[in-house]
């Protein structure tokens, strides 16, 4: 048992100035295991994490490596050490070719020259499996081939502790099973894995223990076949579920009484073939497929986030033109947008300004929001939405992921829409956000608020929508409501399997 | 609003298209005339520059019995391959105010060759004397000892001089800066201050008021051209200290603009020093003649003006510009 | 308000730390020098008005037309990512287009002035609106698209000028760009006060800061908000126009006289740089206008102050970039990063060494 142990850390303890982030936090590694390291935001994860890879100093704490007592003073450190990390975001250079990305900085003295890496590389990728050639560019490879690529790169500099920190989020099944595949391979060479992920089934389908913390403690470490699913969210959310099952009780939904809110006939944009689209009032209703099924796509074109071609729209009853984002949104429109980052919050600004940014924007450039309305906004709706952060001038990027979200969630709720459109609006963010912003959304539709939800979790679809429209290769393929909404019929429709 | 935005910048696309034609030039082929090439930096140089032009313009004309065909370029490279242009086409005379002073020895071969006569004005280039006639240049060292010459016949009790320099490195700096410097070296005059204004006129005028600002005592600014005069003009102005004739502050300044001339009418400075950019009639008396110069350099002559004897019909004269 | 102020006290100044320090370290250095560096003093002028006179005024004077370019150099900083380098030539453009109404005039009079600067200021709003153009709607980088202009626009000066330096007399004229009559202070340092007023104006009666900087931070986020972002970007080079044309007429009116060469000649990385050292991103984003106006003072300053060193000419630019390099760095996060650290490491230390004691 001992001399298995490949990675040992004991006692940890991190503070920030103000912030207690990891308290006697232990933790443990061995060889040819995969570990999930589980926690909602702010559980610490990131930040021991971090510890390991030497972007953070211990306060306190002992780490050893194979019994050898170690300190690691910085990121290059770690990988001579043998700990390598692969992130969410690839950090490797897309105009590079494959081979230049797994070589590149570590040739120490002499120059080894293209062809010989080359050919290096190619024998990796193959031992791995890998579906990619060593000279084609690293950024025409998809995102889980340029994944994997850095997985081969930790292993080819002989990492012992490989440390995969969120590498499904933006991968599709097929993707996550070859990555799952991949792993499991280098689970039998020897090598130990730190998994950390917010999606339960990949923790349950892939590794061997948990490690839960919460608020920067240790909670505990578990087998994984020991342990239920229902029990692990207990564990990490510090209490137990009886919320979780009261969402699920809402079955007594119907497709929305109200009139028709939105229609659409024909509508479509560069991203998005023709499609017909309708919603009532105080109805929810999502809309589902596989990642690229153009479910994203759809809602865009209906808030005009891309070019729309084509297509007639009437928002009760009368014809409207919707072509760029004001237009929706002066319709009363509203959309959270997929990538958070990339399309939802502006992280330089305060949370306030964060708030009431898309309202500002409606009331147009000549009618500023004075700073105590503005203030006024920001601490209503942090209350409301239970948002956590230190004022609300914290710059929102520094807050985190679900609150992030929460506080985007306030700006569109702020504008006061008939239509809310949420895409992904729980993806990356913890258990307890997740069921807050499920809440939400019913309490919305009961106001008489219509929505859209879209998730990559079908089951939260399921709890929340009373509607499923079903979308393949940018169609829509099906539409789901009443007995049908089950996951199996989801399924179903996806895959393409009734007739 | 889009559409507007659009023509706006066709409109101004046009715009800057038109001011770099009116760059260029072009000649007629007319017969019995002396067809005469001239190479020279374009007039949106300087004032000196346009005056330049302007004076090759009118001296090389057609009643004058001359055929000009001009070209203009601050480029070394275009200069070269215009001037082989030139003798291609056959010109009698070539002249020449070259950008930069090397580069030149195989285009003034192939002129001499081709039997072209090459004048060079204004600016001097490194090439054997033997493949030119003559060069008609200023002497920036003398435009210097004049002025300070001028300064000492003055018999001021003491000299306190700011001297406020051009861009370092250019022929104008160094030459007017000499003869200052020797007099400041021999401790004839005291230097209070010498800093370079890059011919920035507000440059100047910061220069000279960190001077008054300190409290030094001074009583002659030499200023190395017109408009940083003018800049250290408006700073004594704004401390309420005189200057001119009778006035505690001796100005002077260079390159005889007629603005300037027009101060020294008015006594508000002193002293204006000439660099002249009249060589045309000097070429063109040469060409004329047939006779081949005496002496391969020949010195364009430079006055000094000074306030107390200036008449307006120098200004009409000597003056650049407007 | 409150919490603004515990805030203030507590974090120090933020965004304005190096600025300011940069103008503390500056006045003690010449108040050691020189201890009567800053005195001010009452002259009377050739024209008979009483004028303030000293370092102190020649400091704040002279920054005029580079504390105006900074202003609108922010807002294009924040909106673009980027800067626009053509501001130089542009308002050698726009000062030539104001001395040639003035000339066309038969005489000059404060209407025919303020005509004069509105022509000014259509043009050179005009250039703004075609690098705009260019950036926003051809998403050409800034410092590539207005390197057009940087080129060409002292020609374009050169063709309205016909040539030459033309020269403009008028008390009108010697009023703006030097003392008013029965005013103390310089005309240009009053304009400065007037333009940033206009733009603490603008901020707080339309909702240009929050846009501008969300397109700065996040364009794509900013999009999906409604915002016009093309708009934005476009209308950040149109308010730099105004001030390139104020700056413009400012600097002709001093000396009367418009040398397209030389006019404000190298001042566009004087205001990038006024806006770097106000502690304000080159990468866009948030902002501070009054970092950028200290930050024009303080490149200012630190020009007079090596004037009345006299500091040798041709060493001046040697020395000002040494100080503007030692700003940049120490501004720098990675300073920062340290310099926190450390400072975190000696309050650790402190408390250690006291519960020692206390021991």
């Amino acid at each position: 048992m001992q001399d298995e142990c490949l990675l040992k850390l004991r006692g940890i303890e991190k503070s920030f100035p103000g912030v207690r982030a990891l308290h006697n936090v232990d933790f443990t590694l061995r060889k040819g295991e995969i570990h999930a390291l589980m926690g909602e935001n702010g559980a610490g994860k990131s930040t021991l994490i971090k510890i390991l890879t030497g972007v953070y100093q211990m306060d306190a704490g002992s780490i050893t490596i194979e019994g050898e007592s170690v300190n690691i003073h910085s990121p290059q450190d770690a990988q001579n050490k043998g700990i390598s990390t692969v992130y969410q975001e690839i950090t490797l250079c897309p105009n590079l070719t494959v081979a230049e990305n797994m070589y590149i900085g570590r040739e120490k003295s002499s120059w080894v020259k293209q062809k010989e890496y080359e050919t290096k590389a190619d024998e990796i990728l193959k031992s791995l499996g890998i579906p990619a050639r060593s000279s084609q560019q690293l950024g025409s490879c998809s995102l889980a081939v340029q994944q994997m690529v850095a997985i081969a790169r930790a292993v080819d500099m002989n990492c012992k502790v490989l440390i995969l920190d969120e590498p499904t989020s933006s991968l599709d099944d097929k993707e996550v099973n070859m990555l799952f595949s991949l792993m499991r391979d280098l689970k039998s060479k020897g090598v130990g894995i730190i998994f950390v992920t917010h999606f339960l089934e990949q923790v349950y389908e892939v590794s061997d223990r948990i490690t839960v913390l919460r608020n920067g403690e240790f909670v505990g470490e578990y087998l994984t076949k020991e342990l239920p699913q229902v029990q692990l969210v207990a564990k990490m959310m510090g209490k137990e579920l009886d919320e979780l099952n009261s969402l699920s009780d809402a079955e007594d939904r119907e497709e929305g009484v109200g009139e028709v809110l939105y229609e659409a006939e024909g509508l479509s944009s560069t991203e998005t073939n023709p499609f017909d689209f309708k919603i009532r009032r105080g109805e929810v209703n999502g809309f589902t497929g596989l990642l690229g099924s153009g479910r994203s796509e759809s809602v865009r074109a209906i808030f005009g986030a891309d070019k729309v071609n084509s297509g007639k729209v009437k928002i009760n009853g009368k014809p409207v033109k919707i072509t760029k984002p004001i237009d929706a949104m002066k319709n009363g429109i509203g959309y959270l947008a997929e990538d958070r980052k990339r399309d939802g919050i502006i992280p330089d600004l305060s949370v306030r300004e964060n708030i009431i940014l898309a309202l500002q924007v409606m009331n147009g450039f000549f009618k500023p929001i004075s700073r105590s309305e503005s203030e006024a906004f920001a601490d209503e709706y942090i209350k409301a939405l239970n948002i956590k952060t230190a004022s609300a001038e914290t710059p929102v990027g520094s807050l985190s992921g679900g609150n992030q979200q929460k506080v985007i969630l306030a700006r569109w709720l702020l504008t006061h829409p008939d239509y809310l459109i949420l895409d992904e609006p729980t993806r990356g963010i913890d258990v307890g956000t997740k069921l807050e912003i499920q809440k939400l959304v019913l309490k919305l539709a009961k106001e008489d608020v219509s929505v859209t939800f879209i998730s990559s979790e079908v089951e939260e679809m399921l709890r929340t929508c009373s509607r499923l429209i079903v979308m393949r290769d940018r169609h829509i393929v099906g539409e789901l409501k009443g007995a049908d909404l089950n996951q199996a019929q989801v399924m179903k429709t996806i895959a393409g399997g009734e007739a | 609003m889009r559409r507007f935005s659009k023509v706006v910048a066709l409109a101004l696309v046009l715009v800057m298209a038109l001011s770099l034609c009116a760059c260029g030039a072009g000649g007629k082929k007319a017969g019995g005339k002396i067809t005469v090439g001239v190479v020279n930096n374009p007039p949106s140089e300087s004032g000196y520059r346009e005056a330049n032009v302007k004076d090759m313009e009118s001296v090389f004309s057609e009643a004058n019995g001359y055929e000009l065909k001009a070209f203009y370029s601050i480029k070394n490279d275009e200069q070269l391959q215009a001037a082989q242009g030139f003798i291609t086409e056959g010109v009698d005379y070539l002249l020449i105010s070259a950008a930069e002073t090397t580069g030149w020895d195989e285009v003034l071969k192939k002129a001499k060759e081709a039997g072209i006569k090459v004048y060079l004005f204004d600016r001097m280039i490194d090439v054997d004397q033997s493949l030119y006639e003559a060069a008609v240049v200023s002497d920036m060292a003398k435009e210097g000892e004049t002025a300070v010459n001028w300064l000492l016949d003055q018999k001021l009790p003491e000299y306190n001089v700011i001297h406020i320099q051009g861009a370092m490195g250019s022929d104008a700096q160094i030459g007017r800066t000499g003869a200052l410097d020797a007099q400041f070296a021999a401790g004839t005059m005291k230097k209070v201050v010498q800093q370079t204004a890059t011919w920035d006129e507000a440059e100047a005028k910061k220069i000279v008021e960190s001077v008054i600002n300190s409290g030094e005592d001074f009583n002659v600014i030499y200023a190395e051209n017109d408009g940083m005069a003018k800049g250290a003009v408006a700073a004594l102005d704004e401390a309420g200290i005189t200057h001119g004739v009778d006035g505690k502050v001796v100005v002077m300044g260079f390159d005889c603009n007629k603005w300037a001339l027009r101060e020294l009418l008015a006594k508000a400075w002193n002293y204006d020093g000439q660099c002249s950019p009249f060589q045309a009639q000097i070429i063109s008396d040469l060409i004329k003649s047939g006779n081949a110069p005496s002496s391969k350099i020949i010195i364009n002559e430079e006055k000094g003006f000074d306030a107390t004897t200036l008449t307006q019909s120098d200004i009409d004269t000597y003056g650049l510009g407007e | 308000m409150k919490e603004n102020k515990k805030r203030f006290l507590k974090g120090g100044l933020g965004q304005l730390t190096i600025p300011v320090i940069a103008v503390a370290l500056l006045v003690i250095f010449n108040l050691i020098r020189d201890p009567g560096f800053f005195s001010i003093s009452i002259t009377h002028n050739n024209y008979g008005n009483a004028v303030l006179a000293g370092n102190l005024i020649s400091i704040i004077n002279g920054a005029s037309e580079l504390a105006i370019l900074a202003i609108g150099m922010t807002l294009v900083t924040a909106a673009t990512k980027g800067q626009d380098i053509s501001v130089g030539a542009a308002a050698a453009i726009a000062g030539s287009v104001f001395v040639k109404v003035l000339k066309s005039a038969s005489s000059i009079s404060v209407g025919t002035v303020i005509l004069a600067f509105l022509c000014a200021a259509v043009v050179a709003m005009l250039f703004g609106a075609f690098n705009g153009t260019l950036v926003a709607v051809f998403g050409i980088q800034p410092m590539i698209a207005t390197l057009i202009l940087y080129t060409c626009g002292r020609s374009i000066a050169y063709w309205i000028n016909g040539g030459a330096t033309p020269t403009v007399e008028s008390p009108i004229i010697s009023a703006i760009g030097s003392f008013a009559p029965g005013i103390p202070i310089p005309m240009p340092v009053i304009i400065v006060i007037v333009v940033t007023i206009l733009f603490k104006l603008l901020f707080h009666f339309t909702s240009l800061e929050i846009l501008t900087q969300s397109v700065g931070i996040n364009q794509s986020a900013a999009r999906l908000n409604g915002i016009n972002t093309t708009f934005i970007k476009l209308l950040s080079f149109i308010l730099l126009g105004v001030c390139v044309a104020v700056s413009g007429c400012i600097g002709v009116s001093r000396l009367g006289l418009i040398n397209h060469e030389t006019l404000l000649l190298d001042v566009e990385m004087d205001a990038i740089l006024a806006v770097a050292i106000g502690g304000n991103s080159l990468g866009g984003g948030k902002f501070k206008i009054s970092g950028s106006i200290i930050g024009a003072y303080v490149i200012q300053m630190l020009t007079i102050t090596l004037y009345a060193m006299k500091v040798s000419s041709t060493d001046v630019k040697a020395y000002k970039a040494i100080v503007i390099v030692l700003l940049v760095v120490i501004g720098s996060p990675v300073v920062k990063q340290r310099f926190q650290k450390f400072m975190g490491n000696l309050k650790k230390g402190k408390s250690e060494t006291k519960g020692v004691e206390g021991a």
